[in-house]
């Protein structure tokens, strides 16, 4: 156990590692058939790497990756969209910094400001309204990208653009949900899914219960976890102990920030704003009915896909994935990333070729930074 | 972006707009407090929030904000959070 003596509470770290090792031998998983638990949110498996998570853990307990980090399953078109409408004159693109090396077909919005577009990296839709405030004689656009964590801070911010009649912003929505590819990981019959540790900040939004439908319908565990190594132990040994008893429940570990109805006015201000689309694609994912969210009428004039006449609404484009990438299936938590055939060769955080390599959430990087896996491939 | 960072809210700025002044350890920083105003503007002040790109999403209590920074730091993602804080401003003055 050579991590569990940096964390705050090594004591609390030991017991818990020991109870899911018994946990793992009372249900029979073995290094052959072990017990396979996803983990949906991108900032757990960051943390499940740093804190070295998954050596702690029997390797009878496999942590299966999830889709939860919104940058990666970004599909190529949308960012080649960004830069059609970051190319335009008079055009200030603003983005979260996250979204600024994910590469499109022809080039990654790094690149595209490189080569002469106004694009600017933004820490909030506030600093997008204020550049739109400072700059009248510009269109200002926010680059509207995560799940329900930041979903209600654009939904907010166009609230306000409309209170100030700020013409001249909109937002490019791409907004995402994370309950609709969960349910096609469900269905998928190649996924070997025994549980779940659900994500902890889109569930401070939205609460617990739009995950009634993994433990009702599909008889899996969920529990909604914090970020801290403790709590992801404490949660991986809730899905177990409900795994051993024969159990199927949403639990929820993290219920100091997140209370079972979410976020009443986060929500309130998603359903003024949004409104569901019918499908949205999904790198890795595909088509997935009612994943993503657009901009209701009431508020198109703040749409970028109304102003620019690009986006979902006005045409599908299909692009094809790069030669020998993996990123879907990585995505799915149906391979690691150590097996894609371009992960440390073709692929690199310098120069990658699929976003799971550069946001900070990603499976890709997370391997390259933790796990080792840069040696192995060098 | 998905993990926020705890702040401490210093004062309203502008009850119109619900903007509040935060301290995210040291950084004083503008912050919309929308969702988390149900008791009342006012009784914010010196209250601790979970704060997502720049809107307090939760509130939360000392030691949890202590507790969150910690594990933001070891991860890495307090210093990005910060960096993009420093970025955001100079993308304002347009000096990017
Ligand atoms: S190594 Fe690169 S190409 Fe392969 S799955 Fe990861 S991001 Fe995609």
């Amino acid at each position: 156990m050579k991590y569990v003596d940096e964390f705050r509470d090594p004591k609390a770290a030991k017991v818990l590692v020991k109870a899911i090792a018994e946990k793992v031998d009372a249900i029979g998983a073995t290094v052959e058939k072990p017990v396979h638990i996803m983990e949906i949110c991108g900032g757990h498996t960051h943390a499940i790497f740093r804190y070295g998570l998954d050596k702690l853990t029997p390797p009878g307990l496999e942590f299966i990756h999830g889709p939860g980090c919104p940058v990666c399953v970004l599909p190529m078109s949308r960012v080649d969209e960004c830069i059609e409408i970051a190319e335009r004159p008079g055009v200030i693109f603003t983005t979260f910094g996250d979204a600024m090396r994910v590469p499109g077909t022809r080039k990654s919005l790094i690149q595209a400001k490189a080569d002469g577009a106004d694009i600017r990296m933004v820490y909030s839709p506030l600093d997008a309204l204020e550049l739109a405030r400072r700059n009248p004689d510009n269109e200002v656009v926010f680059f509207g990208l995560g799940f329900e964590t930041t979903t209600p801070s654009t939904a907010l911010a166009i609230q306000q653009a409309a209170r100030e009649n700020l013409s001249n912003f909109s937002v490019f929505c791409n907004h995402i949900t994370v309950p609709p590819p969960i349910k096609v990981l469900l269905d998928d019959p190649h996924m070997v899914l025994d549980g779940f540790v659900g994500p902890g900040h889109v569930s401070m939004v939205i609460g617990t219960r739009p995950y009634d439908f993994i433990a009702r319908d599909y008889g899996k565990p969920i529990v909604v976890a914090g970020f801290e190594p403790i709590d992801l132990l404490q949660s991986v040994l809730m899905v177990l102990t409900q795994i051993a008893e024969g159990r199927a429940e949403v639990e929820n570990q993290y219920a100091r920030i997140v209370p079972d109805g979410g976020n009443p006015v986060s929500i309130a201000a998603i359903e003024d704003v949004y409104q569901p689309r019918p499908t949205f694609e999904w790198r890795g994912l595909g088509e997935i009915d009612a994943s993503g969210l657009r901009i209701r009428d009431k508020y198109k004039d703040f749409d970028a896909e109304e102003k620019f006449g690009i986006g979902y609404a006005t045409g599908r484009r299909v692009v094809e994935e790069p030669e020998g990438c993996a990123c879907g299936e990585v995505m799915t938590g149906r391979i690691k990333p150590m097996q894609c055939p371009q992960f440390g060769k073709g692929c690199t955080p310098d120069i990658p070729l699929g976003a799971l390599m550069v946001s900070s959430e990603g499976a890709c990087a997370a391997y390259w930074q933790y796990g080792g896996a840069r040696q192995a491939a060098e | 972006m998905c993990l926020g960072i705890p702040g401490q809210i210093v004062k309203i700025t502008d009850k119109a707009t619900n903007l509040a002044l935060a301290d995210v350890s040291g950084v004083q920083r503008q912050v919309n407090v929308t969702c988390v105003a149900g008791g009342g503007l006012e009784d914010l002040v010196g209250k601790w929030v979970l704060i997502h790109v720049g809107f307090a999403m939760a509130l939360i209590d000392e030691d949890e904000a202590r507790k969150t920074m910690e594990t933001l730091t070891a991860l890495g993602e307090a210093q990005e959070e910060f960096e993009a804080m420093f970025q955001s401003d100079r993308a304002l003055e347009g000096r990017t």
